[in-house]
């Protein structure tokens, strides 16, 4: 129940974010969610898109550093407390998050996250029954 | 020629180191009188009281003073010649970034002498009339275009002049033709493979290579390395100037223990670089070359300013020329910081081994309030984690090695793959920002 994210490595220079976003856009590939922070020489910008796969594909071949990296997505209500209702959940397990950013998606909440267990994770979101996204609700 | 002889010129290769000597002995002091006919060298013998008939011995070459670089540009650009113009066919030129250019002229003996040592060479690692040799060497003035060229027609192989760049035409050719050997500068062939790769191109099972080789670039050995590593393929070290004709002065062996410097047609001496003096072998020094076979211009004594080490004058191969390091270094590129002494290839060294990093690098030095940095960026080779602290880890990995190799701690940058400058001919390396104090 990972979805694939697209981690691009992108030098802190004018031009080089809009050189991935152009090859992108070109593909028509529809960008969901993404982001990156303020880091020194460079950052690992994330994206979620419509076709992870073609994505990938097309940006290695323009030379773009990028690896598709497996991370959860969790469907919340759009109300006070169920962010901290999930995560905790998520920690209860013993599972640490490495990253996380969230956003809405047809009126529902989504926090994505990379986990140092992705199988553990799964297992807790199995059991607690949380509703997850999967690929195909990109699509 | 019998294909199955190890030696294309038996009766050179496989000189003892006795006749090596007495040959040289007696090239020397005939290319000394042919010397006389250069007004450059006329004059410098009779400045010093020197004449043809004192060198007796070949020790009694440290006579003759040292030829530099700022005596071809001083003479530019016929001044050197030891024959009329009239008999010369060929001239090569390097670039004149500081000041005049300098001009080597040859004949036609020059050339096909300069023929036979590439010749001989390419026969050495292996190479036959049945290969098809590729040059993907930049040609015009460069003498590894028309060297190789003229080369590895004498040896009787297909020649295919490719000459430098456009990577799809090379990799249709290396196909289409059947190409079994290579001649490129290091970064090139990593430029091809990168290319390959992007083409689905496997060159062990898609292409016929068997040999590359590889030169006029500095590299390590870790670089060679990788090479092979990528390619499937032997590469050999072949080195080259255009003072003495251009590639073919020295070559590995397949033993790839140090190049062959070919004895009947040169003098090898390894000099301190400071004191001029000779260095014992093994211990690295300026090398000096002095010609023996050439007619146009002949050169005495002449300092190349490249830092390399004799390894060895036998070797399993049957050769007894002399074996000589790959180039540490230009006496002239050895950067100091801070009091250090570093050179690039050291840092590149240390790079190399790293393989989540590409080949490509960059060293900035800058001063920065007064303090004299090193910046070394390096191209990522593959995005292997989303984790920017395992980017920092890596970094600081690096910066660990390298201070451990050169003293100090360098600024380290990765940098996105392609992102560094990436030139036709020689890689810059190093780019020199600091602060001249007077």
């Amino acid at each position: 129940m990972t979805i694939k994210q697209l981690s691009i490595f992108i030098e802190n220079k004018s031009g080089t974010l809009i050189k991935v976003l152009n090859m992108l856009s070109k593909a028509g590939i529809q960008i969901i969610a993404s982001t990156l922070a303020d880091t020194k020489d460079y950052g690992i910008y994330r994206v979620l898109c419509d076709n992870p796969a073609q994505a990938y594909m097309l940006l290695k071949e323009g030379g773009i550093n990028v690896q598709l990296s497996d991370v959860i997505a969790l469907s919340i209500d759009d109300t006070p407390g169920c962010a901290a209702k999930a995560i905790d959940k998520i920690s209860a397990s013993g599972v640490n998050i490495l990253y996380l950013y969230s956003f809405l998606w047809k009126g529902k909440g989504v926090l994505v996250f990379r986990t140092d267990d992705n199988t553990k994770a799964n297992e807790t979101i199995m059991i607690n029954k949380m509703d997850f996204l999967t690929e195909m609700d990109f699509k | 020629m019998d294909d199955k002889s190890p030696y294309f010129h038996p009766e050179y290769e496989t000189l003892s180191r006795e006749e090596i000597q007495k040959l040289q002995l007696e090239r020397l002091q005939a290319t000394v009188k042919h010397c006389m006919n250069s007004p450059f060298y006329k004059k410098r013998f009779e400045e010093c009281g020197l004449k043809p008939e004192d060198i007796k011995t070949l020790d009694d070459l440290r006579k003759i003073p040292f030829t530099t670089k700022k005596d071809l540009r001083d003479t530019y650009p016929f001044g050197m010649a030891s024959v009329p113009l009239r008999q010369c066919v060929r001239l090569h030129s390097s670039s004149g970034t500081t000041g005049n250019p300098t001009v080597i002229l040859h004949t036609q003996k020059d050339l096909d002498e300069w023929a036979n040592q590439v010749a001989r060479n390419l026969w050495m690692v292996g190479l036959r009339p049945d290969d098809v040799f590729q040059n993907s060497s930049g040609y015009g003035m460069f003498t590894g275009g028309l060297g190789f060229q003229y080369g590895a027609e004498k040896l009787g192989m297909l020649t295919v002049p490719a000459a430098a760049g456009n990577s799809l035409r090379q990799i249709k050719f290396i196909k289409d033709f059947g190409t079994t050997a290579i001649h490129a500068i290091p970064s090139y062939v990593t430029r091809l493979y990168e290319v390959m790769q992007e083409q689905g191109i496997d060159p062990r099972r898609d292409t016929k290579l068997k040999v590359l080789a590889i030169g006029a670039e500095p590299h390590s050995e870790e670089q060679r390395k990788r090479i092979e590593d990528m390619m499937g393929v032997k590469a050999y070290n072949s080195f080259g100037m255009s003072e003495m004709c251009g590639p073919g002065v020295g070559f590995e062996c397949k033993e790839q223990n140090g190049m062959h410097f070919w004895e009947d047609y040169y003098i090898v001496e390894i000099v301190d670089p400071e004191t001029l003096e000779p260095v014992p072998d093994g211990e690295i020094g300026e090398l000096v070359l002095t010609t023996l076979s050439r007619e146009a211009m002949p050169l005495l004594r002449y300092r190349t300013r490249d830092l390399t080490r004799v390894l060895g004058r036998t070797c399993p191969c049957g050769r007894n020329h002399v074996r000589i390091d790959r180039m540490r270094g230009r006496s002239d590129d050895m950067i100091v910081l801070r009091g250090v002494n570093i050179f690039p290839i050291q840092i590149e060294k240390i790079l190399m081994q790293f393989p989540e990093l590409a080949a490509n690098y960059l060293i900035t030095l800058t001063t920065d309030q007064d303090n004299d940095n090193m910046t070394v960026e390096v191209e990522l080779e593959e995005l292997f984690t989303d984790d920017y602290q395992r980017l920092l880890q890596l970094e600081k990995e690096i910066k660990r090695r390298l201070k451990d190799e050169i003293l100090l701690t360098p600024h380290v940058k990765l940098v996105p793959k392609g992102s560094l400058p990436v030139s036709e001919g020689k890689a810059v390396r190093v780019v020199d920002k600091r602060k001249v104090y007077q």
